[in-house]
């Protein structure tokens, strides 16, 4: 795709006003952090024997992995299905993706309570409980970290080695790009296959609460469920991130290719509103939709997301616009993220006398972990070729 | 650099030693039956109608097991857990609607297809000796998936530490090992709840119910209940066993809807290999036929 301008840093200086906020959040949440591993899991969150999960699995886990699909979702577009002219996206999708999930494999460390003893998963595999869906998600998100880095790793290797930079990293990436071009398609087959595989199984996860799950949310179809969502999310968090970054950094807009690409979402989500409404219908319990309860208001504000984002990718009103691009992508990933959140907080129900909200330590670990996340896209992108080749990719298939 | 046939036959022998990876894990990926409690399987056996409430198997337990008091709702002074929690794995409830009272023993249920088990990672819990089902802190990484799962709200966990362990029931195996009975078990003055085969104690419940009909709900809970519990439960009649806090969970084992799916989608780990060998391919013709250098650029 020698079309293409090639992806460029950004340059331009790292300590911006709003860089030092994002580190004195990091900062903050690092402390909490520690009080957490000190003072242990009841001091600093509000989870209890009743809601043994609580955001940091239900945001930062499950929701983030599916924000972190973005990679995944370019990935069947420009490789599988070989729209190429897509292929500027990727980098950026790759590394979003590549954060989130990254991200996500840190709250997980700061989640469960015998954090030293995680290194048993992957080097233990005679201990492997193969029926455990929670098993298969370890490993897959595990892989997948690696693999996303991976992907990403040429972007790096270009930097490195280039005249200039430090000697050791010239070695490095002397020795290891040449072994990640060889393998790079074993890579990106791996790269399509693992979240298939754990976003799935996320969806799969809550099947085994039963009937804790309330009746909206409870399916065998819920692994479909959020497989489905998770691209729609991946292609709305891609618009998302370019019309952010277009603006932000003031460079040329992806406007028209963003347009044509936002039918494959809205196609997305119609078929997952097709499979939940009547999975609902047919085992008759939409009436669960109609009682006065947080349950029921929480699946209509899902409702309300899903169908307005997908009339509005739609709507060649809000498609062709930068400013519509980002509201209705906007709308499709809030229906997507309510969705998980809802699954696995606002359906489950262990009881009388159990209730959970997030604690204020829990909250700002969770906020300083995406303050994290961003500061690190920053500074990927400003010393790293990961943006570019906006300017001539609305041109390479226009006829299409 | 080009992609060539040496890197898509690479790719394919990682395929197959995926697949092989997958036909070893075969055993465990086969449909679904209903499972039986093991041969050796060992129970107990609570008759709401004979407990009198006098928490003697709470003190018993607590001392068997080593666990401390449990004095947050009274000011320190008098152990008064208001649930099960990780002080408490052994709780006297009582149920009261009116004239309809009854007491109400609540702990692990061992069952026969357990969701704690199916849900944990690297089997720090298990169904292990006489299919009694206990913890393993070598093998646990606190994820608590176990809690998500089980229908009875049975494991817990030492919020309050910053090493916590799960605690529940696990019927005094270390007793049970030396001949011994569950301390609730020997110590219940009434013999409301009693200790012995699973299946003797299935006939004794039966027994019961038949011999006297009018003094019982006409049923066994654990029985059949969720795929079964090595822990059975009789209630006076007028009283549900979901008066009593027991779910109403039909027949169906807790894992049954999770596990036929999963091991549909994994069965023999045929499709992840598929998947992997079709994706590979795809995008191995694709470079060769976008008319480049054949170079993958992410």
């Amino acid at each position: 795709m020698s079309t293409h301008t090639k992806p460029q840093p950004l340059g331009g200086p790292l300590w911006t006003p709003a860089f030092k906020v994002l580190a004195a959040i990091v900062g903050v949440s690092v402390l909490l952090m520690i009080w957490r591993f000190i003072a242990g899991l009841g001091a600093t969150t509000g989870l209890s024997d009743g809601y043994p999960w609580g955001i940091w699995i239900a945001f930062d886990v499950v929701t983030g992995t599916a924000l972190g699909c973005g990679g995944y979702a370019m990935a069947f577009l420009v490789y599988i299905f070989n729209k190429g002219d897509y292929h500027p996206l990727m980098r950026p999708a790759v590394l979003t993706s590549a954060l989130g999930y990254t991200m996500a494999a840190l709250a997980i460390n700061i989640d469960v309570g015998r954090t030293p003893y995680i290194y048993k998963i992957p080097v233990f595999p005679a201990w492997w409980n193969l029926n455990s869906v929670l098993l298969e998600v370890a490993l897959c998100v595990m892989a997948y970290v690696a693999i996303l880095w991976l992907e990403l790793s040429p972007a790096f290797f270009e930097t490195w080695e280039q005249a200039g930079s430090h000697p050791a990293l010239k070695k490095i990436a002397g020795v290891l790009h040449p072994i990640v071009k060889k393998l790079m398609i074993p890579i990106l087959a791996v790269g399509v296959l693992l979240p298939t595989m754990h976003q799935t199984s996320l969806g799969a996860l809550m099947l085994l609460a039963g009937q804790k799950v309330h009746g909206l949310w409870q399916t065998p179809f819920a692994p479909l469920l959020f497989l489905i969502s998770c691209v729609a999310m991946g292609y709305g968090v891609v618009a998302m991130e370019s019309t952010l970054a277009t603006s932000v950094f003031k460079r040329p807009r992806e406007t028209r290719l963003l347009a044509r690409m936002a039918v494959v979402p809205a196609w997305l989500v119609v078929v997952y509103l097709i499979l939940r409404l009547g999975d609902i219908v047919l085992r008759g319990r939409m009436g669960l939709a109609f009682h006065a309860n947080i349950q029921a208001f929480m699946f209509w504000v899902e409702m309300a997301l899903f169908i307005g984002g997908a009339a509005m990718l739609f709507s060649p009103k809000f498609k062709d616009t930068a400013k519509g691009q980002f509201q209705a992508s906007m709308a499709v990933v809030l229906a997507g993220a309510v969705y998980r959140m809802d699954t696995y907080l606002v359906a489950y129900n262990p009881g009388k006398n159990w209730a959970y909200f997030p604690a204020v330590p829990e909250l700002l670990i969770t906020v300083g972990v995406v303050a994290l996340e961003i500061m690190a896209y920053l500074y990927i992108v400003k010393r790293y070729p990961i943006l570019g080749g906006v300017a001539a990719a609305p041109n390479v298939r226009g006829a299409e | 650099m080009t992609v060539d046939r040496r890197t898509l036959l690479k790719g394919m022998a990682a395929a197959g030693a995926a697949a092989a990876l997958g036909s070893a894990m075969e055993p465990a990926t086969e449909a679904r039956e209903r499972r039986v409690p093991p041969p050796d399987a060992m129970g107990m056996l609570y008759d709401a109608t004979l407990c009198i409430g006098c928490k003697t198997c709470m003190v018993a337990c607590q001392d068997a097991n080593g666990l401390p008091r449990d004095t947050r709702s009274s000011d320190g002074l008098y152990d008064a857990p208001d649930d099960l929690n990780s002080k408490c794995k052994n709780i006297i409830k009582l149920f009261k609607d009116g004239d309809r009272t009854s007491f109400m023993k609540a702990q692990c249920m061992h069952c026969v297809d357990p969701a704690c088990i199916n849900a944990c990672m690297m089997g720090s819990l298990k169904k292990r000796e006489h299919g009694i089902v206990t913890w393993e802190g070598e093998r646990c990484t606190g994820c608590r998936y176990c809690g998500i799962a089980c229908p009875y709200g049975v494991p817990k966990y030492e919020w309050e530490k910053a090493w916590p362990r799960v605690i529940k029931c696990e019927m005094c195996s270390d007793r049970i090992a030396k001949g011994q009975q569950p301390a609730c078990c020997e110590v219940c003055p009434r013999k409301a709840v009693i200790y012995g085969k699973y299946t003797d104690l299935l006939a004794e419940a039966q027994g019961r119910l038949a011999a006297a009909p009018g003094k019982y709900e006409p049923k066994v809970f654990g029985a059949t209940d969720g795929g079964g519990t090595q822990v059975l439960y009789l209630s006076k009649a007028g009283i549900s066993f979901q008066d009593l806090g027991l779910p109403d969970l039909g027949e169906t084992p807790a894992p049954d809807m999770q596990q036929t799916i999963q091991h549909s989608l994994y069965q023999g780990f045929v499709a992840p290999v598929a998947l992997f060998a079709v994706f590979g391919a795809v995008i191995w013709r694709n470079r060769n036929a976008s008319g480049g250098d054949g170079e993958v650029k992410p």
